[in-house]
């Protein structure tokens, strides 16, 4: 399954889904919604945080978040 | 008398709403919390037309009103509650004209409320760089309110906003979007339970149980024993209401909002580029924490001692100018004196919180909190942890009030548990009256001071108590609470002035009147219990005379000993003498015993209190520093401050927990006394068993 988590900088994509147990609601509601477009501003040392753009939403969350969130490359 | 209208300011964080609420209000404003929690609650007045006057409240910053911390739990009480004297006859909805999409979600939620609601599109200055064009009137067809176009920094499209608030009245309510579509049947239940009831506000009331609980429940009966849906059931549906919303606002934006996104790559991703940098970005940090503390320490030392002179001045003049008496000793060295203590804080204070809102405020904090989470994580705190510990070398006060956007309760716990190991200004005139009394004034390698090394040694202790004890925390704390972690990048701006200065202003007002009092309290306490005493105490005079019969003392000299004999003798001096068996491992006498006791209320007050007890007259340093040095060991008979007590004293202070307003702070941001009561025992015992050993291995 790709997901956030292996999206490179430079890279776009399209959010499909996402576990919609774990994943907060606190993120849908700052527009992290499936059938946005997602890329990667600026990771931190490790890929952790990745600091998002989505959909000209700009945030950050953690690795195992974005692993939660499935994407399709564009 | 003027008819008053109610106002209700809402929006997302870093929409600029409190420029809004600041250009609304100037400096009629005023600053409190909500009853029973620490939440700021700001609120002024705004002279509109007609001789009306709105009524505003500035609510915390919200992304949605699905609460998930207290600050955002504050916004949908108020606008649930319709008994509230704050009910808002109309809503203003800032929004940031660049992040419109995320700011119409709250928007849709706060009209379907049946509230009157203002679209305020701040900003609007910038829509000319950004290549953002906004159909205003198209918008205001599609949403059925007035939007009103305004810049903050420009000062445009405030009259237009008094306008709309005053006709509130001619405004729609009919709601966006119909949330019981999401779940008909459900919805169906609902309003056949209770039929009078509007379901949106039924809706929110049953969800957030979900996020956060503690809704006051009052005004819906029945609802608790209503039965609705599992939680993961009504999880899945607050995202399914979220995606509705969404797709009203992409079909409302799509007509009426243009960007130009080849306009759009600017300054602010060649400046994230650089700030957010892998290894840069570490660098600049680094190097902007240490011009802070540069300045704070360097630049207030001014101001400082000017405060400290002016008020040991006015002391004198106070015993001087009025006639002698219980009264006039009380004024002079009680109550100045305390005032004097609370005072030379505000420098050191104001420059950290101008520095913070100058951070804040520039979008710059959040890159930090990107840098620093993985670093932070390690040891059981958030990115969001850095705040609190920077923010801790002023005070821990403010510092734990800042933890309140860590989305995870465990983090969050464990920040406002360590906060007080970082070294505050308080322990630091502490600290500068120990270094220079017991450090030799040597320089290292020719250009360090040992003395300045010290300090930054202590300050280093402070931080590194705060990471380990945070690590140690993590491991052993059984607390499960979702780990997540969101937050939002906001463009970068310069600073506005006004803003700076009146956060500035009120941060430092709120901590001259919440620490003071204590402050100023236990100064008072202390003076009186210095000052009276049983027995002995009121023959002192003769007692002493009568000692030193055989003795030749100049009238001076037997005036010291007399107020010697009257502190040993006084209810304080019973005190120090009980407690002194248990200090003097540490290397101290009843003294210093007593000045630590004095300390638990405040740190600070370990100077003045040593001042009294050696009964220096005025509170000059360089005099207490001359009595403290002279002060001899009668067992040992070496002086009492020597390196082994000193550093014994200096660990002390690095460790233990010695201040009742951050207890009481801690108290009501975690609910309950556990917390601070460990917060108290454990962080004492370090610093005892510390002290202890230092003593023990250097004496």
């Amino acid at each position: 399954m790709l997901t956030i988590a292996h999206l490179k900088r430079g890279q776009r994509a399209i959010i499909k889904t996402f576990e919609v147990e774990n994943v907060p609601l606190k993120l849908l509601e700052m527009g992290c919604l499936p059938g946005n477009e997602v890329s990667v501003v600026q990771q931190a040392p490790f890929r952790d945080p990745l600091y998002l753009n989505i959909n000209g939403s700009h945030l950050a969350i953690r690795k195992e978040t974005a692993a939660l969130i499935e994407i399709e490359l564009l | 008398m003027a008819r008053q209208i109610n106002v209700a300011l809402i929006g997302n964080p870093n929409t600029g709403k409190t420029s809004v609420f600041n250009r609304l209000t100037g400096l009629n404003q005023q600053v409190g919390n909500y009853p029973g929690i620490t939440v700021e609650k700001k609120q002024g007045i705004c002279k509109l037309d007609r001789g009306l006057k709105a009524h505003i409240i500035d609510l915390p910053g919200t992304y949605s009103l699905n609460a998930s911390s207290l600050d955002e739990s504050v916004v949908i009480e108020l606008l649930l509650n319709k008994n509230d004297k704050d009910f808002p006859d109309v809503a203003i909805v800032v929004a940031d004209v660049e992040n419109l999409k995320r700011n119409l979600l709250l928007f849709t939620q706060i009209k379907d409320l049946g509230i009157p609601t203002i679209l305020a599109i701040n900003m609007a200055d910038r829509m000319k760089r950004k290549a953002i064009t906004v159909d205003v009137e198209a918008l205001e067809e599609k949403l059925e309110t007035k939007v009103v176009l305004v810049s903050s920094r420009k000062n445009t499209g405030f009259d237009d906003l008094k306008k709309w608030v005053v006709n509130h009245s001619q405004l729609s309510t009919k709601p966006c979007v119909n949330a019981s579509v999401i779940a008909p049947e459900y919805f169906g239940r609902l309003k056949k339970a209770f039929p009078n009831q509007d379901l949106y506000k039924l809706w929110l009331v049953i969800t957030q149980d979900v996020n956060f609980g503690k809704l006051e429940r009052g005004e819906v009966k029945g609802i608790a024993t209503f039965k609705t849906e599992s939680e993961s059931n009504l999880k899945r549906l607050q995202q399914k209401e979220t995606i509705a919303r969404y797709q009203f606002i992409n079909g409302v934006l799509k007509e009426t909002l243009t960007v130009d996104t080849a306009n759009a790559k600017d300054f602010r991703s060649r400046l994230d580029r650089i700030l957010t940098h892998k290894f840069w970005g570490y660098v600049i940090f680094f190097s902007i924490l240490l011009l802070i503390f540069q300045v704070i320490f360097d630049w207030s030392s001014y101001p400082m001692d000017f405060i400290d002179e002016t008020f040991a001045n006015l002391s004198e003049w106070v015993k001087n100018t009025l006639p002698p008496g219980d009264f006039t000793n009380l004024l002079a060295e009680g109550i100045i004196s305390g005032l004097g203590g609370i005072v030379i804080f505000i420098p050191q204070i104001a420059f950290l919180f101008l520095f913070i809102a100058i951070l804040e405020e520039s979008g710059y904090m959040s890159r930090v909190v990107f840098l620093m989470d993985r670093i932070m994580r390690r040891f059981g705190l958030s990115g969001k942890s850095v705040v609190p510990l920077v923010s801790g070398t002023a005070c821990a006060i403010p510092a734990i009030m800042a933890t309140r956007n860590i989305e995870s309760w465990k983090e969050r716990l464990i920040t406002i548990l360590v906060t007080p190991f970082t070294t505050c200004s308080a322990r630091l005139p502490v600290y500068l009256i120990i270094i220079a009394l017991v450090i030799p004034e040597e320089r290292v390698l020719g250009i360090f001071s040992l003395q300045g090394l010290t300090l930054m040694f202590l300050y280093l202790l402070g931080f590194g108590a705060a990471i380990f004890s945070a690590w140690l925390l993590n491991k052993f704390l059984k607390i499960r609470s979702r780990t997540f972690f969101v937050v939002e990048m906001p463009n970068y701006k310069v600073p506005m002035f006004k803003n700076v200065a009146i956060t500035v202003v009120e941060k430092t007002k709120s901590f001259v009147l919440g620490a003071g009092k204590i402050i100023l309290a236990i100064s008072i306490i202390l003076w009186v219990l210095a000052s009276y005493g049983p027995g002995d105490f009121n023959e002192a005079s003769q007692l002493v005379t009568q000692q030193n019969v055989s003795n030749p003392l100049t009238e001076e000299e037997l005036e010291t000993k007399i107020a010697a004999f009257k502190l040993e003798h006084s209810y304080i001096g019973i005190m120090g003498k009980a407690i002194e068996p248990a200090v003097q491992p540490l290397g101290y006498d009843w003294k210093i015993g007593i000045a630590i006791v004095s300390s638990f209320a405040a740190r600070e007050v370990f100077v003045g209190t040593l001042a009294t007890i050696y009964s220096v007259g005025s509170e000059e340093e360089e005099t207490i520093k001359n009595r403290m040095a002279a002060e001899v060991n009668p067992v040992l008979g070496t002086p009492r401050f020597n390196f082994a007590s000193g550093i014994s004293l200096l660990l002390f202070y690095a460790f233990a927990m010695q201040c009742m307003s951050t207890l009481a702070v801690v108290k009501k941001e975690t609910n309950s006394w556990k917390w601070p009561m460990w917060q108290l025992f454990l962080m004492s015992a370090i610093a005892y068993v510390v002290a202890l050993a230092a003593y023990q291995f250097l004496k």
